[in-house]
């Protein structure tokens, strides 16, 4: 549904060069959230502004149903822009104006009537679950309910995809979790396709069904969120599945366990989707003659299902161990069997 | 009592002299409202970054608010005698005064509406980008509505300003309260005449601060 070429975007100044967004390619599919994560200064936040050129692509392509949007003269990207919503870090209301107008105001800019623009302001306002507030001006609001009106109003002329500017960064965890939630519902209930910027892994652990991971300018690493947090590849990506399971990571505290004895092997499995559910441990300790020591585990839910992390140490004759490994592997389930280096 | 503590104070002189006042300040502040506006959003849109960018009008808007600015008043009415006898056809009276005054207030405000300009949150305007809005819309409904308490603000610092210039005008034939207070209570020493038209100023600008605090606190929802 979007197609993103080659997208590039380089900041001249007299002193120096600077490549914010370098070369970025990306399919988007209708529907799909799609996440991109990176580091203050890893350029998302120009990519997000480039695919509605508020800033101005030095080179490549958006293509957004089979309209390129860098090639349009203004006028029409104005047309297209409604299409468009957006909504930011810093929420961006105008305080001048009531929840009702705030929202009504995209749509005045469409040209809708007064009394249509009622009806459908009214409609966007129960959807984000702000009835009540209608006519309380934005300062009045908490911080959750100046995003829920940023929300309907990037809502408001039903727009073909949602661009998301650290749009929950500014936002208390729990607060966070809402705002989360509410897109989540509004990318069922009406199809919608959002493309999210963010520096929070946990926000795309939690919403997203792809991820592209930002360093640089550049597009290192992109596919399924769940593809992308088990087998992480560049060392920026590691930190971020870091950051959602410090656990996993801190393998020190695990060493007292592990020795060079024949019997005894720590290891750690990776369960994915579906084999998250499976009672794998109970199963191994019925079969094989095996003592199963849990040492620690996690579990993380995601869009496409959950993913957890479990390490053991599993004691028991030499050849027993090995059956066991292998039958866990066979089951599908990624096993990592951990040595002194 | 009042006869004894104004002795020489003839009530219609008087009375003539505060309407001349109010006339020359209110129909000024109107045109320093216009001329202001103009040259602050032109200062404003022209500026590095910003929607009309062009460095040579910003630059040449720059240059007349700061000339007009540098000029004192009294002798840019004198500078505009021909400007004003050409537009208004004579060059005395309160009339005659208002081009000057608003010449003479304009750029002030004009500054004062740039900094307003500049106080709105650079995230609102480009949200109403980002909806697709012409920069008419943004001037209309996002610029101004978002600087008005400042923009309210400003006008009253210009327009008690501008209440003093009407005095200074005054005293080269605009009549009013300054014209009251030197030909009168000047020239012919009549002291309380001084210190009624003195009075009748404070009142004028008390007035006028209490509105203009009280609009602007009533506009900001901030």
């Amino acid at each position: 549904m979007i197609q993103i070429k080659n997208l590039s975007k380089l900041y001249q100044t007299k002193k120096q060069k600077v490549q914010a967004v370098d070369n970025v390619s990306l399919n988007i599919e209708p529907g799909e959230i799609f996440g991109v994560i990176g580091y203050s200064g890893a350029g998302k936040s120009t990519f997000v502004r480039l695919i509605n050129r508020l800033e101005e692509p030095s080179d490549g392509s958006v293509v957004i149903h089979d309209k390129d949007i860098t090639k349009m003269p203004s006028h029409q990207l104005r047309k297209k822009r409604q299409k468009i919503g957006m909504i930011f870090q810093h929420f961006n209301l105008l305080w001048s104006r009531t929840v009702f107008d705030n929202i009504a105001f995209p749509l005045e800019i469409a040209g809708v009537s007064k009394a249509k623009r009622k009806e459908k302001v009214l409609e966007l306002i129960h959807l984000v679950g702000l009835s009540g507030k209608e006519y309380a001006y934005p300062s009045q609001l908490s911080g959750g309910q100046k995003q829920r009106v940023g929300i309907a109003r990037a809502l408001a002329n039903d727009p073909e995809v949602l661009l998301c500017d650290e749009a929950t960064s500014a936002l208390d965890p729990e607060t966070t979790d809402d705002i989360l939630d509410l897109l989540v519902s509004i990318n069922k209930k009406l199809g919608l396709t959002i493309i999210l910027i963010t520096h929070e892994m946990h926000v795309i652990q939690k919403i997203c069904h792809r991820v592209a991971v930002m360093e640089n300018g550049k597009v290192v690493e992109n596919g399924e969120v769940l593809n992308v947090f088990v087998r992480p590849q560049s060392k920026t990506t590691k930190r971020f599945v870091q950051q959602l399971n410090p656990l996993e990571h801190e393998k020190d505290k695990l060493y007292n366990f592990i020795n060079d004895r024949e019997d005894s092997e720590v290891v750690k499995l990776h369960f994915i989707g579906n084999h998250a559910r499976r009672a794998l441990i109970s199963e191994i300790a019925k079969k094989f003659d095996v003592e199963i020591n849990i040492l620690q585990g996690s579990i993380a839910p995601t869009q496409e299902g959950a993913y957890g992390t479990l390490f053991v140490e599993i004691n028991g004759e030499k050849a027993v161990l090995t059956n066991t490994i292998q039958y866990i592997q066979d089951s599908g389930v990624e096993v990592e069997v951990l040595k002194h280096a | 009592m009042l006869k004894d503590l104004f002795p020489n104070v003839i009530p219609e002189d008087l009375w003539e002299a505060t309407l001349e006042t109010l006339y020359m300040t209110i129909i000024s502040v109107i045109g320093t409202l216009i001329l202001g506006l103009i040259l602050g959003l032109l200062l404003f849109l022209t500026d590095k970054g910003n929607v009309w960018q062009n460095r040579f009008v910003n630059f040449l808007t720059a240059v007349i608010v700061n000339v007009f600015r540098a000029i004192p008043f009294i002798i840019l009415i004198l500078l505009l005698f021909p400007f004003t006898d050409f537009i208004i056809g004579t060059i005395r009276g309160w009339e005659a005064a208002v081009p000057a005054l608003i010449i003479g207030a304009g750029p002030f405000y004009a500054r004062l509406v740039e900094i307003g300009l500049k106080e709105v949150d650079k995230g609102v305007i480009e949200a109403a980008k980002a909806m697709g809005a012409k920069t008419n819309t943004i001037i209309f409904k996002v610029l101004l509505p978002e600087s008005m308490p400042a923009l309210i603000s400003g006008l009253t610092v210009t327009g008690i300003a501008l209440i003093g210039y009407t005095a200074i005008a005054g005293v080269i034939g605009a009549g009013g309260l300054g014209s009251l207070a030197y030909l009168q209570g000047f020239q012919r020493r009549d002291f309380d005449v001084i210190l009624a038209c003195t009075i009748l100023i404070i009142i004028i600008v008390f007035i006028f601060q209490f509105i203009g605090d009280l609009l602007s606190k009533v506009i900001d929802k901030r």
